[in-house]
């Protein structure tokens, strides 16, 4: 299943991935531990001619302990997985660096629209410039996005970043990541968003700094086209 | 052979009456549906202090005559019960229908209010706060509409003896509905 | 009540107040549904493995109908087969008869629920006809999507799937209302709270779950409603809404749900495991105080669907510690239905194998649930195949493998008829295989990215590596629809020449089987007396293998363990 998972381009992603292998390792062990004293006892205890059940109802603590152990012992692993989980979370949607890029990402029916901020980093401001229809950014720097809907509720998923957010209509909510690896990647809408919904489709291009800087001053708007 | 009755309609193995546990078990998801209306206006109205400017608009004083008019079915409603804890099917049908007049008051008073609200430009769909205000407002209409069904079909069995022990239940929803009521009025009325 | 003139077929097969024949209207309308939720089942799978060809016995899935096929499978499955059947068709048949009564404490009312609920599947089926054609935003129903027709496309599909939802909601209300009160105050005496079966306890904190987390949905439907037909803005943005706030309503109520459905088919297992391995249940209260503390935490974790929603982020921790613990509560109940199985002597009945092989599969489902609750694997997970597969791997036993082992073990008391035991492992041995060789690959389509609600994965560069997965999962579920043919022979082959049924084929010990099989209208005839706890298998000593719970008590006998203080049995009256 792990092995499944497509390479991972973005700095934060290792940390989700080792919680998903932490998991699949704990899980997996209860699982085929569970599954193992299932059919023991199954096959141990089944009906022989002459050979009588034991009277077990477990009311008292001693044999009842033989159940709850286990249980305090689902509890505390549950607890290992979560705090590996809640450091991973806190580092990916808590803690949102300032960006060196800028981007808003808006979802509406059916795709993706990309507008840049610009050198000041502030979106609404005049040398704001829009992207084109791949998500275009520079590898090994940081991009901060707001992602917003212009419609209907969207999702922003790029699985090669590790990376899924809703887009909600009337909030413009922040993100991160930060790219590895030049080349293009999947961009898709992970919400059911309409008919369309299963064509809904865009991609991630990680670009070199210096060819990103070269598209962004192409995209960027001329000193006599401002206002 | 027992001759204890195959037919149990009469046991109780609590001691308490079947059609009590019933009504408090409906009442419990009633208080959800409400529970869960009320809540979202709260946390919304936390999120809108502007609805406070809305919510002034609400017409108090009708909101307040509306409320002593539902306490005072209320207390009609008690007296049926008394009436009927002590046999009177008669007399505790005849409290019910005094009951249902006041609920019949609440919602003609409650149409008015409606009707100057609308003329007023306040209508369910002017502003997020108005929506809320008629759907509560409305919410609770209809269950004072079917309360006073409920009670005008308890009551016309009571009067001529049957099923009295229904009284108790019908008014245990009233009080209810007026509780739901104590809730709303400040919420919409008050609250500014 | 008691109806001693002969009724008409009309009285005692259509509009009876038996709860017995209301149980079996609603097994048998649920089944009919979960045929034509399988049927949509197929289709879907039929396109996302060969997507343009037409699926045979349907044609061309356009792309708003696979949404529509997505939409109405899931509603299908959820409202009107697991509820129907768990808690229609199983909670009213046995909780009468498994407390000593003759029927339920309001027999008009569950006469009226079952009515409204056939309605409400009419209602259902019928949004499929109308112009626009049926909803197709996705069982969650989210907003703005589903507040604004110009958005989906249909106006009327959406409206009716609503109303039938709101239909179906009165009437599992008022059913659960009639359970509740029948449990409190109709048991027989000598029946105390720790005497009722598992099963008894299972469905009463069921329905209590049900009727305290539909309340906010109901509201927030009838705020959906008015903003799709009124034009208010709840959940739109355009008009000062929030679609958050759908979300919330809807997954308050939508997480305990799922344990409404799972404690029911949890309560199957504890009868038919205790049955088949002749043990009392390991650690009996131990389970009811399990149960009872999921039921109150199910109301606590419901955000862990929206981990990425768009809810402040620092929530997401708080959801994610519930979550964890509410885990604990079903581990103790799991492994306690393992460890009855120590000591014991197993009969592998169709039942039984049934039972067993839910929870072998729900153990996977249960595990993979893990990683969902993980806010930060959520993230990569969250609408995707992986969460496809888990619930899958949940629901399925819930909602199939335990009530056919249900069925299996009542249905000669339903029917007073046995069923095949050769043509019930041919069912079982097809399910399982098709079952998993359905939904294993599903996992690994979920690591590769492959999101959910897409009719085309070969649209997508990044899913055609998983094409192949997505064949062998479409020939698991033709082969899991297959399967159910030896389950339809068997029924009607049963129904028309089985073999007669005598009162207790399983030699079990609770009330139901010490009636004829099928029982008389009116259950018992006389009041049964109770005297012992539900699970007097194998006690120590000579003798048979199990006690009836209306056993004369017996002072030496430590199986008589849960008989409290015999001033709690009313005395029969003098004749």
């Amino acid at each position: 299943m792990l092995s499944n998972l497509p390479r991972d381009i973005s700095t934060h992603g290792a940390q989700i991935d080792a919680v998903m292998r932490l998991i699949f390792w704990i899980c997996g062990a209860w699982f085929v531990v569970a599954e193992a004293v299932l059919v023991y006892l199954l096959v141990r205890y089944r009906r022989r001619k002459g050979v009588r059940a034991a009277w077990l109802p477990a009311t008292d603590r001693k044999t009842l302990a033989w159940v709850l152990v286990p249980a305090v012992l689902v509890l505390a692993f549950d607890l290992l997985i979560e705090h590996a989980s809640a450091a991973a979370w806190a580092r990916t949607r808590l803690n949102i660096p300032a960006g060196d890029v800028v981007v808003r990402i808006t979802g509406r029916q059916y795709f993706w629209a990309y507008r840049y901020a610009g050198h000041d980093r502030r979106l609404g401001t005049a040398d704001d410039f829009d992207g084109d229809t791949t998500l275009r950014v520079p590898r090994g720097r940081i991009i901060r996005f707001q992602l917003e809907a212009a419609d209907v509720i969207h999702a922003l998923w790029m699985p090669s970043l590790r990376l899924k957010l809703d887009a909600i209509p009337g909030r413009s909510i922040p993100g991160w990541f930060e790219a590895t690896r030049e080349g293009t990647y999947p961009l898709v809408c992970a919400e059911l968003c309409g008919a369309a919904h299963g064509y809904m489709r865009s991609s991630l291009t990680v670009m070199s700094p210096e060819a990103f800087d070269e598209w962004s001053r192409s995209r960027a708007p001329r000193h006599e086209d401002r206002p | 052979m027992s001759h204890a009755a195959s037919v149990q309609s009469e046991r109780t193995s609590t001691g308490l009456p079947t059609g009590r546990v019933a009504i408090w078990w409906f009442i419990a998801s009633e208080i959800a549906i409400f529970g869960g209306a009320v809540a979202c206006y709260i946390l919304l109205r936390m999120r809108h202090p502007e609805w406070g400017a809305a919510a002034r608009h609400t017409a108090t004083s009708i909101g307040a005559v509306n409320t002593v008019v539902l306490l005072t079915s209320s207390l009609f409603a008690v007296l049926a019960d008394s009436a009927a804890a002590r046999g009177d099917g008669r007399r505790a049908g005849r409290f019910l229908l005094l009951t249902s007049l006041g609920g019949l008051a609440f919602l003609a008073i409650k149409a008015f209010e409606y009707t100057r609200e609308i003329q007023h430009g306040f209508t369910p769909v002017t502003s997020l706060f108005w929506s809320f205000y008629y759907l509560m407002t409305g919410l609770h209409a209809a269950h004072v509409l079917a309360g006073m069904v409920a009670m005008l079909a308890v009551a016309s069995g009571a009067r001529r003896g049957q099923s009295v022990h229904r009284v108790e239940f019908v008014a245990i929803y009233w009080h209810f509905v007026d509780v739901v009521w104590i809730f709303l009025f400040p919420l919409l009325y008050l609250a500014s | 009540m008691s109806h001693h003139a002969p009724q008409g077929f009309v009285r005692k097969y259509i509009f009876s107040t038996d709860h017995k024949v209301i149980a079996k209207q609603y097994l048998f309308t649920g089944l009919a549904m979960a045929a034509i939720g399988g049927f949509f089942a197929y289709v879907i799978r039929s396109q996302l493995a060969w997507p343009g060809h037409a699926a045979v016995g349907y044609g061309v899935v356009s792309a708003n109908g696979y949404n529509t096929l997505v939409t109405m499978h899931g509603t299908i499955m959820v409202f009107w087969v697991a509820m129907p059947v768990l808690l229609g068709a199983f909670g009213n048949f046995l909780i009468p008869l498994l407390i000593g009564t003759d029927d339920m404490a309001f027999p008009r009312l569950n006469l009226m629920s079952f009515w409204i609920f056939f309605l409400s599947s009419l209602v259902l089926i019928g949004s499929l006809f109308v112009p626009g054609g049926g909803s197709a935003v996705g069982w969650t129903v989210y907003p703005p999507l589903s507040a604004q027709a110009s958005y989906s496309g249909g106006m009327w599909g959406v409206n009716l799937w609503i109303l039938a939802v709101a239909l179906e909601f009165v009437s599992f209300l008022m059913g659960g209302i009639n359970f509740i009160t029948t449990v409190i105050n109709r048991r027989a005496p000598g029946m105390t709270m720790f005497r009722l079966p598992l099963f008894v306890w299972e469905e009463i904190v069921a329905a209590i779950v049900f009727l305290l987390s539909v309340g906010p949905l109901v509201a927030g439907a009838v705020m959906l409603l008015l903003d799709r037909l009124a034009g208010t803005g709840f959940y739109l943005p355009s008009r000062g809404g929030d679609p958050v706030l759908f979300q919330h309503l809807f997954w308050f109520f939508g997480h305990p749900e799922v344990y409404v459905l799972l404690l029911p088919a949890l309560g199957i297992l504890a009868e038919v495991i205790t049955a088949n391995s002749r043990k009392a249940l390991f650690g009996y209260k131990m389970i009811v105080w399990a149960t009872i503390a999921a039921g109150l935490l199910s109301f606590v974790v419901w955000a862990h669907h929206q981990f990425i929603a768009g809810i402040d982020p620092r929530l997401a921790t708080a959801f994610s510690l519930t979550t964890i613990l509410i885990s604990v509560p079903f581990a103790i109940t799991i492994f306690a239905f393992v460890a009855t199985l120590f000591g014991g002597s197993i009969r592998f009945t169709t039942a039984m194998l049934f039972a067993i092989a839910m929870i072998a599969e729900f153990l996977l489902g249960g595990v993979t649930g893990i990683i969902n609750g993980s806010a930060a694997a959520d993230i990569y997970v969250h609408d995707t195949y992986f969460v496809v597969a888990h619930f899958h791997y949940a629901l399925f036993p819930v909602v199939f493998l335990a009530p056919f082992a249900g069925l299996y073990h009542w249905w000669p008391k339903m029917f007073g008829r046995m069923l095949d035991t050769r043509l019930g492992i041919a069912h079982w041995l097809g399910t399982l295989i098709f079952f998993n060789m359905t939904f294993l690959p599903q996992f690994n389509l979920g690591m590769m990215g492959h999101h959910r609600r897409i009719a085309d994965p070969t649209a997508f560069d990044f899913l055609r590596p998983g094409q192949h997965l997505q064949v062998l999962s479409t020939i698991g579920a033709i082969g899991m629809l297959l399967a159910q043919l030896p389950f339809v022979v068997n029924v009607v082959w049963s129904l028309v020449r089985g073999r007669s049924a005598e009162s207790n084929p399983w030699k079990a010990t609770t009330l139901e089987w010490t009636v004829s099989s099928p029982p008389p209208a009116e259950n018992f005839a006389e009041v049964p007396q109770v005297h012992r706890g539900p699970y007097d298998y194998s006690p120590p000593g000579v003798g048979d293998d199990y006690i009836p719970q209306n056993s004369a008590p017996d002072g030496d006998r430590p199986g008589s363990a849960a008989r409290s203080d015999p001033s709690d049995l009313e005395p029969v009256p003098a004749e």
